[in-house]
């Protein structure tokens, strides 16, 4: 593709996880940015913190992701100024989303995971593609290693089906430092096998106490 | 003031030289209630003197944030403030969204003078019907100007617009010299006592006033552009009534009780929901 004189885009690899629990909600993403088989830096962040119970992990194309996360921050604060509050996570959701699809035809290259807590205080993770199409799910994942991961999370966290009665929740039933170990481990086997995974994993907790961030070393290979 | 024939028209000249309808309409902004903002080196306050339309109504909003770093305080047509406001809010989003620093308050004041002139230079509009007091921090340390519905602007260390601000104003000549070593709280006093010079015997509550603060501590952080809220201001006034009663002494210099409504922030003050936006 990047053979055409025109291709504008190129992919800056990297993976995000997110995964929604009863009272709080996990985001992931590895630090590794790349291009082509090279690493340009090992130490940068996908993660964007958008409101106070709301992140936006991404992976894709950082110029385009820079952009995006800008765009999302600059409207968070106009709803702010507008409603005297902070947005909330499903209300950024659809923003997102329509941020998207208002590019529709010259798209932001950018696969997003959007985790938070809902005005209940329930775990959400929404996840996209790159022209806005959503969906609210109980886990997800996005990025070069997103096809190593979400089988993995299907094996570990898929609820039974929905239209099985009684009907049961998306989230998962596990407890928040069991999500952070999953996360720790799906992302250690990821970055086994692709390789623009990798360096270290930034991992944002978001509960009722707030956000927490930690930071876990990958393999760098 | 005099009805004559050269002010019908924002684009007609008096031979005098003048422009009636922009005085006229520096004349709203003396109608509206009374405002009064002061700053020292690190912080800057802004206080106003709510009223309501009428006891059954909440009161006008007149103090709003514009951004972390700034806000501002206005006297007039509180329609035109409010639309007003809501501009200089997507300025300093702009800005930081293009330069990743907050607009400067001097930058801030000249975007809100050049669209008030505007509007002194166009036969199918009319001057802006407001008075803004805007207080912000940047790099340089904390500011105060006052835009009027002309396009001017002018950089103060005190100042206080609206009806009875000259009460305020003579209060604020007094002490005004002092003011770049306040501390916060001394600021937050001052500007109660203004307000209160402007109540005419009216007592002063965390009803009637609204007061907000913004500046850098000594250690360096960002106190972010805030209202107080309305019971810590209620403390105040009782601490500054409760000194002012102690000596016995019925000077109204130390009693500035500040209050200061969380209604734009919250809506969660005593006061009802703000009647604009």
């Amino acid at each position: 593709m990047s053979r055409r004189g025109d291709w504008v885009y190129e992919n800056n690899g990297g993976t995000c996880v997110a995964i929604a629990g009863a009272d709080y909600c996990v985001v992931a993403a590895d630090t590794r940015l790349s291009v082509g088989y090279n690493i340009l830096t090992r130490d940068h962040s996908k993660i964007c913190e958008l409101a106070d119970k709301c992140v936006l992990a991404s992976s894709g194309f950082q110029g385009d992701i820079k952009a995006l996360h800008k765009n999302l921050a600059a409207r968070e604060l106009l709803y702010q100024h507008q409603h005297n509050k902070r947005m909330s996570c499903p209300a950024m959701a659809q923003l997102l989303s329509n941020t998207l699809y208002y590019k529709r035809f010259f798209p932001y290259y950018a696969f997003n995971v959007l985790g938070g807590l809902d005005s209940e205080g329930k775990g959400c993770v929404f996840t996209y593609d790159a022209v806005g199409s959503y969906e609210r799910t109980g886990y997800s994942t996005q990025g070069t290693g997103s096809s190593l991961i979400m089988p993995v999370l299907d094996n570990q966290l898929k609820s039974p089906s929905p239209l099985l009665l009684p009907a049961k929740d998306a989230v998962t039933p596990l407890s928040e430092s069991e999500a952070v170990d999953l996360v720790k481990d799906v992302f250690a086997s990821a970055t086994e096998r692709d390789i623009y995974t990798g360096d270290k994993l930034e991992i944002v907790v978001i509960n009722k106490a707030g956000m927490k961030r930690e930071y876990i070393d990958l393999r760098k290979d | 003031m005099f009805r004559n024939q050269y002010d019908t028209d924002v684009t007609t000249w008096s031979p005098a030289g003048r422009l009636f309808q922009v005085e006229y309409a520096m004349e709203a902004v003396k109608q509206g209630s009374a405002c009064v903002g002061l700053r020292s080196r690190t912080h800057a306050v802004l206080a106003a003197a709510n009223k309501a339309a009428s006891e059954l109504s909440s009161h006008q909003r007149k103090v709003f944030r514009v951004a972390d770093h700034a806000g501002v305080a206005l006297a007039g047509l509180t329609a035109d403030g409010r639309v007003l406001s809501r501009f200089l809010r997507s300025e300093c989003i702009n800005h930081a969204f293009v330069y990743d620093a907050p607009l400067p308050v001097s930058r801030l004041a000249l975007r809100l003078a050049d669209k008030a002139q505007v509007c002194t230079q166009r036969s199918w509009k009319r001057p802006y019907g407001v008075g803004l007091l805007v207080a912000g921090l940047d790099e340089s340390g904390a500011h105060l100007y006052y835009n009027c519905p002309s396009g001017n602007y002018f950089e103060y260390q005190a100042f206080a617009i609206g009806s009875r601000s000259q009460a305020a104003k003579t209060f604020l000549e007094r002490r005004f010299e002092g003011y770049n070593d306040y501390t916060p709280d001394q600021l937050i006093k001052d500007a109660l006592s203004a307000i209160k010079e402007t109540l005419q015997g009216e007592k002063l509550t965390s009803s009637n006033c609204t007061v907000a603060i913004v500046g850098r501590k000594d250690d360096g952080t960002v106190e972010p552009f805030e209202m107080i809220d309305a019971k810590r201001i209620q403390e105040i006034i009782d601490s500054m009534e409760a000194t002012e009663e102690a000596p016995a002494s019925a000077a109204e210099a130390e009693s500035s009780s500040m209050q200061e409504d969380k209604g734009t922030d919250a809506g969660t003050g005593t006061d009802a929901a703000p009647m604009d936006i």
